[in-house]
C-alpha cells in the first residue's frame, strides 16, 4: 500500500528545489499547494496545460453564430420589415450582438471548463485533513509525495523530505 | 507591516512596496485583518448611514418616477434625453475604466496592478449595475423592458435588432455578467485565504462556500492562470465594443454633433479617462481607510497620473477633431452647433468641461503634482465632474440646437433629475462600503507574488 506524505516549506525556492531533488531521486510527486502560482512547479510535477482556451473558443464562436442566425431568421424570414427597400439582412449592425454574447458565452464556457478541470466545487477534500494546510493559502508551500509500491521502508521518503529542508512532514491518512 | 507606515518606498529597486523586508503572512494580515479583526469604526458607520440615506432617496425618486412617468424630469419634446442618459454613459464609462485598468495592466505585465485591480474590478460591477438602471428608468413604459429580449410571445413579435436600445441591452447584460465572473475568479484564491484565516464558524462557512474548496494545488493554479489571462485578453475587446455601442447610440442617429464616425473611439477614451480617475479616488480612500500605505504607494499615483495625462491629451484631440471636422465639412448645421458650444446657452458649462478635462490634468506634467496624493485626487474628482458635464452637453447641445430653428429649446433640470443624479452615488458608496467590510480590498495572492518577485519576502 502506498502512503502519502505532505511536507511544509517556507518559500517557493525551497519547495521547487525539494521537488527537483525528490524527483531526481525517483520519488513519486503528486501535487503541491502554494499561496500563489509557482510556475516552476509545473515542469517538475508535469502539470499538463488545460484545454480551457479551446472550450472558450468553441463556446464563443457557437454562441455568436447562434445569435447571428437568430437575428437573420427573425429579420429576414419570420418578421421581415421592408424599410424603403433596404436589405433585410443588415449584417453590419447584426454583428454587434453576436460579438457581445459570443464573449459572454466564451467566458461562461471557460468557467465551466475551469471548474470541471479543477474538480471544483469540492468543499471537502482529503488534503484538507493535512495538519497546517490552512497555511497553504497564506504563507507556506506544501509538497505532496507518495511512496512507491516497491518501497519497503517509508522512512526513506520521510527522511528525504526532511533532508530537503521541510519544516515538518505529516502523513496524509485518508484516500 | 501596517505598524510602520512609510509614505514612499524604501528602496528604488522595488517601487511598488513601501517595505524593505516582509513575510507573506504579514502581507496577508495587512490586507485581511481590517476585515477579520478590526471593527468598522465610527467613520465607516457615518459614511454608511449617509449612503443609506441617499439610497433611500433614490428609491423614493424611482417610485415617484414610475408612478408619474418621465414628465417629472426636465425632458421636453425637443430635449427628449436628459440626465438619465448622461448618467448611464457616465456610469458605464467608469465601469469600463475599471476593466481596462485591470486587464490591460495584466496583459502588459504591469506588476503594480496587484494593488489596484481588485477594487477596480469591484468598481466595475457596481458601476455597470447602476448604469443598467438608467435605460430602464428612461423608458416610457419601464414595465415592458423585457420586450428587448427575444422570447416566444403571444404577440408574435421580435426585437428590432437595428435599434440602439437592443444593442445596449445585450451590451450591458453581457458586460455585467462578464465583470462578475472576472471579479469572482480573481477573488477565488483570496476567498480561500479568508476561509483559512476566519476565526468564527459563521465566517468560515461563508467564505468557505464561496471559495468552492480552492486549495491552491499546482494543477489548480495552472488552469486558473490560463483562464484568468484569457478572460483579461477578452475583456479589452469587450470593453471597447461595449463602449463603442454606447457611442453608436448617438452616432447611429442623424443629428448634428452626434452623427460622427469618431464617436465610438472618442467614447472609449472618455471611458478610460473617467474610469482611471475614479480608480485613483478609490485608491486614495482605500489606502487611507484600510491603512494600506505600504501596498498602495506614491508611485502608484504617479503611474496612474501619467496614464490620465495621456488620456487627457487624447480627449482634447478628440474635442479638437470635432471642431475641425465641423469646419472642414462645411455643413451649416455642424458649424452652427460648434459656435453654439462656445457661445450658446450652455457655453459656461462647455468652458468648465474644457478646464476640467483638458487644462487642469496638464498639471500632471509635473512630478511634484503627480506625487502629491491629495493633488492627484482633487484633479481626478474634477475630471469625473468634467466627464459628466461632457456627456450631458453632448445631449443638450445637439438636441437644443438641431436642424429646425423653431424647435430650439433649453433643458431645465428638476428635483427628480438632481436626486437621480446624486442618489446613485450613494448607492455606489453603499455597495462599496459593504464590499470593503466583506472582501479583501487588495488581491492577496497577487501581492504575495509581487513581494516574491520584487525580492521583498
Amino acid at each position: 500500500m502506498t502512503r502519502k506524505f505532505a511536507a511544509e516549506f517556507g518559500g517557493p525556492e525551497a519547495v521547487v528545489a525539494a521537488a527537483r531533488q525528490l524527483r531526481q531521486d525517483g520519488h513519486l510527486l503528486l501535487d503541491a499547494f502554494t499561496p500563489f502560482p509557482v510556475s516552476e512547479l509545473d515542469d517538475v510535477l508535469e502539470v499538463q496545460p488545460s484545454k480551457v482556451r479551446q472550450v472558450m473558443l468553441i463556446a464563443g464562436v457557437t454562441m455568436a453564430a447562434f445569435a447571428y442566425g437568430l437575428q437573420w431568421y427573425s429579420a429576414v424570414v419570420n418578421y421581415p420589415i421592408d424599410v424603403g427597400g433596404r436589405p433585410l439582412n443588415s449584417w453590419p449592425v447584426f454583428l454587434l450582438v453576436p460579438f457581445e454574447v459570443g464573449i459572454l458565452a466564451a467566458v461562461l464556457g471557460g468557467l465551466i471548463a475551469f471548474l470541471l478541470n479543477c474538480h471544483l466545487p469540492a468543499l471537502h477534500h482529503p488534503v484538507f485533513d493535512i495538519v497546517g494546510l490552512e497555511r497553504a493559502s497564506q504563507d507556506r508551500f506544501f509538497l505532496l509525495v507518495a511512496t512507491r509500491e516497491t518501497d519497503t521502508d517509508e522512512n526513506i521518503l520521510r527522511h528525504a523530505l526532511e533532508d530537503a529542508g521541510a519544516f515538518s512532514v505529516s502523513e496524509m491518512w485518508s484516500a | 507591516m501596517s505598524a510602520v507606515v512609510k509614505p514612499a518606498p524604501a528602496r528604488a529597486s522595488h517601487p511598488w512596496l513601501a517595505a524593505d523586508h516582509e513575510s507573506y503572512s504579514a502581507v496577508t494580515a495587512a490586507i485581511s485583518n481590517p476585515i477579520l479583526q478590526r471593527s468598522a469604526g465610527k467613520l465607516w458607520w457615518i459614511a454608511f448611514i449617509f449612503a443609506s440615506l441617499l439610497v433611500f432617496a433614490t428609491i423614493v425618486a424611482i417610485g415617484v418616477l414610475f408612478t408619474k412617468g418621465v414628465g417629472v424630469w426636465g425632458v421636453n419634446t425637443t430635449i427628449v434625453w436628459g440626465y438619465a442618459i448622461a448618467s448611464y454613459v457616465w456610469w458605464i464609462a467608469i465601469g469600463s475604466g475599471g476593466t481596462l485598468i485591470s486587464s490591460m495592466l495584466l496583459l502588459t505585465r504591469q506588476r503594480w496592478r496587484a494593488a489596484t485591480n481588485r477594487f477596480a474590478e469591484t468598481m466595475t460591477i457596481f458601476a455597470v449595475a447602476i448604469s443598467g438602471l438608467f435605460p430602464i428608468l428612461h423608458l416610457g413604459r419601464p414595465q415592458y423592458f423585457y420586450w428587448l429580449a427575444p422570447y416566444p410571445n403571444t404577440m408574435l413579435l421580435w426585437p428590432q435588432w437595428r435599434s440602439a436600445l437592443v444593442w445596449d441591452f445585450w451590451a450591458i447584460l453581457s458586460y455585467l455578467l462578464f465583470s462578475i465572473i472576472f471579479f469572482y475568479i480573481g477573488l477565488l484564491p483570496d476567498l480561500a485565504t479568508m476561509r483559512d484565516r476566519a476565526q468564527t464558524t459563521a465566517r468560515r462557512v461563508f467564505y468557505g462556500i464561496f471559495a468552492l474548496g480552492w486549495r491552491g494545488s499546482a494543477r489548480h493554479w495552472r488552469t486558473y492562470e490560463t483562464f484568468h489571462n484569457t478572460m483579461a485578453a477578452l475583456a479589452v475587446p469587450l470593453v471597447v465594443s461595449v463602449h463603442s455601442i454606447v457611442g453608436l447610440d448617438f452616432a447611429a442617429s442623424l443629428m448634428p454633433g452626434w452623427q460622427e464616425s469618431i464617436f465610438p473611439p472618442y467614447f472609449v477614451v472618455g471611458a478610460l479617462y473617467s474610469g482611471f480617475a475614479t480608480v485613483v479616488v478609490l485608491s486614495a480612500l482605500i489606502r487611507w481607510g484600510l491603512r494600506l500605505e505600504p501596498l498602495i504607494t506614491v508611485n502608484h499615483f504617479d503611474a496612474m497620473a501619467k496614464i490620465l495625462l495621456m488620456a487627457s491629451i487624447v480627449m482634447t484631440f478628440s474635442y479638437a477633431s470635432e471642431w475641425f471636422t465641423a469646419w472642414y465639412a462645411g455643413s451649416d448645421a455642424d458649424r452652427s452647433l460648434v459656435r453654439y458650444f462656445f457661445t450658446g446657452y450652455y457655453a459656461p458649462l462647455y468652458w468648465l468641461l474644457l478646464l476640467f478635462n483638458c487644462a487642469l490634468p496638464q498639471a500632471f506634467w509635473f512630478r511634484t503634482i503627480r506625487r502629491n496624493v491629495l493633488g492627484v485626487v482633487a484633479i481626478c474628482v474634477l475630471v469625473d465632474v468634467g466627464m459628466w458635464i461632457e456627456r450631458i452637453l453632448i445631449i443638450w447641445n445637439t438636441l437644443s440646437h438641431d436642424y429646425a430653428q423653431s424647435m430650439w429649446r433649453h433643458f431645465h433640470p428638476t428635483l427628480s433629475d438632481w436626486v437621480l443624479l446624486l442618489g446613485p452615488l450613494g448607492l455606489f458608496a453603499f455597495f462599496f462600503l459593504c464590499y470593503v467590510r466583506l472582501l479583501p480590498a487588495v488581491s492577496m495572492y497577487e501581492t504575495r507574488k509581487l513581494c516574491h518577485d520584487e525580492g521583498v519576502a
